[in-house]
């Protein structure tokens, strides 16, 4: 247990020296500290972008899907894949944009794009509520990680505080360099432990990864396909649909894309990432593993499926490489989040309401990490949730965002300043609805079909959007049309 | 988008066909069950497409 925890508190020091190491020799103005300056080839901005693939969800919160409910998990495989094909088109548009504008943030592009300040800080505010459920979860996977490494002798609202204090200080030190090059360490860390968990642990206990699947499949008939109601396929399709127009649309994402040299960076990337991802794959074999060696987790304990699996068949230093491997994809993510959120109402809302120097933004947004990482440790020990759930909430969130960018990228927009904000205002409204009274279409709607009651209510919620959309932009239009004709 | 760049429906129709039309454990593929190997075949399938949209498409990694 010592060494399990000594090796984990390393990998965090670790982190900790890259990130000052990163930042020597770069002044940390607004535009260094969050997009490095827009200074980054190729190489790092697949890193930044990439950092999304391997997060503490796909760590733990994959293996504990594919744990706890089987099928439905393979959607986290088949979103991101999607959304790499969308990116190939709509980044270096968004890119080329940013870069001729001077632009830092993702409300920048809306509130320029429409000529509206208002809609900026309507953007920022959704941001900073879908980065939340983010936030959450990488504090959460911080908890899970060390509680099992502690062989539950560190309860989980200590752990999690840990964790929080830790991805606060890596923030207020270093900045998007830093997290830049830990993502380096920690690719690179994740996908040997994956690769071997995914491997060896399908061998050890059943022989061999196809009887592996067959066990479980033998265990629990039906599991490895998709349920005829609930998680059914029509949730996948419409799960995938929602996170790949979503994927974007994350701030720190969208932000991320900022940091390019050049736009052709986005479309090699759209070759290369879909087959990174597929170490996923071996995710999936130790969660479906799980279901074999260590059954009985429930709820939110699946997101200890992975961990749980690795106490039973290692010795503990294992335990602590691997947990120091949970610690590196939590933080990465966490600090790009924490710095995110904090920048967002620092600079797209503060400042818009209340005008100041970029040197005042600094600073605010620098008090403000400590304050966002207080509410997000607070929610993950107050919360129940799988670390999917928590995603996919966000995402609800932030794909609203979808319709209105896309639009303004075409030539001719048909799409309004008025039209973008009621648009992204009801689907918003949609989901806090669907979220706050725990309501499904199934439960609203028990008469409708099967396929439709199952939908992922995320994408009712973009139904509504751009149905809203449209109808506000097109009254906007006509009204436009009439002031010009009265002249 | 125009041209080759429609070929970029096809990892979306293929990602979504397999589930649609035959959501089954059986027939076990390398393995894995079917719709997971279906899933992971159109994640490589998707890398392919867009090679070939990126080789053919005009503005493809010239632009700045």
């Amino acid at each position: 247990m010592i060494i399990a925890l000594v090796l984990i508190g390393l990998s965090a020091v670790l982190a900790l020296g890259i990130g000052i190491r990163a930042r020597s020799g770069h002044e940390m103005g607004l535009e260094q500290w969050t997009v490095g300056g827009r200074g980054f080839g190729a190489a790092l901005v697949f890193l930044l972008l990439a950092g999304e693939i391997y997060t503490t969800f796909t760590f733990l919160g994959a293996s504990g899907y594919a744990y706890g409910l089987g099928a439905p998990a393979y959607y986290i495989l088949a979103y991101g894949t999607l959304a790499y094909v969308i990116s190939y088109f709509m980044l270096p548009a968004v890119w080329r944009y940013a870069r001729r504008h001077g632009l830092v943030s993702q409300p920048d592009f809306f509130a320029h794009k429409y000529d509206s300040p208002a809609l900026g800080v309507l953007v920022a505010l959704v941001g900073v509520v879908a980065l939340v459920p983010y936030l959450v979860l990488q504090f959460t996977g911080l908890g899970v990680i060390v509680q099992a490494a502690s062989y539950g002798a560190i309860p989980k609202a200590v752990a999690v505080t840990i964790g929080a204090a830790v991805v606060t200080l890596y923030v207020v030190i270093s900045g998007i360099r830093g997290s830049a090059w830990t993502s380096i360490v920690k690719d690179a860390a994740i996908i040997l432990v994956v690769l071997f968990l995914g491997i060896y642990l399908p061998l050890h206990y059943e022989g061999g990864i196809g009887a592996m699947f067959a066990a479980v499949d033998k265990a629990r008939p039906g599991f490895l396909a998709f349920a005829a109601t609930g998680k059914s396929v029509s949730w996948f399709v419409s799960t995938v649909m929602l996170t790949a127009l979503g994927f974007f649309m994350w701030p720190h994402s969208f932000g991320a894309c900022y940091t390019a040299k050049n736009a052709g960076v986005f479309r090699k990337n759209a070759i290369l990432l879909p087959l990174y991802q597929l170490v996923l794959l071996f995710v999936f074999f130790v969660g479906f593993t799980a279901v074999l060696v260590v059954p009985g987790l429930k709820g939110a304990a699946t997101n200890m499926a992975l961990l749980k699996i690795t106490v039973a068949a290692f010795p503990p230093w294992v335990v602590g490489i691997v947990g120091a491997t949970g610690v590196l994809t939590a933080l990465v993510p966490g600090s790009l989040i924490l710095m995110c959120a904090a920048t967002l109402f620092a600079r797209n809302i503060v400042a818009v309401l209340r005008p100041q120097s970029d040197a005042q933004t600094v600073k605010l947004a620098k008090m403000l990490v400590p304050v966002v990482a207080v509410i997000g440790a607070y929610f993950a020990i107050k919360g129940s949730d799988t670390i999917v759930a928590l995603l996919l909430m966000g995402y609800s969130f932030v794909t609203q965002l979808f319709p209105a960018l896309i639009c303004s990228l075409l030539a001719r927009s048909p799409v309004t300043k008025a039209g973008a904000f009621a648009g992204i205002g009801c689907g918003v409204a949609t989901v806090v609805y669907f979220t706050m009274s725990a309501e499904t279409l199934a439960k609203l709607a028990p008469g409708w079909p099967e396929w439709l009651r199952d939908l992922n209510v995320g994408t009712v919620a973009l139904v509504v959007n751009v149905v809203v959309m449209a109808a506000v932009s097109a009254v906007a239009a006509r009204g436009r049309v009439a002031a010009k004709a009265a002249l | 988008m125009k041209g080759i760049g429609w070929l970029a429906i096809l990892p979306f129709i293929g990602m979504f066909a397999g589930p649609i039309f035959h959501n089954s454990v059986t027939p076990f593929i390398l393995g894995m069950p079917f719709i997971l190997a279906w899933i992971v075949i159109w994640v490589l399938m998707s890398s392919v497409v867009m090679a070939v949209i990126y080789r053919f498409d005009a503005s493809g990694g010239s632009d700045q």
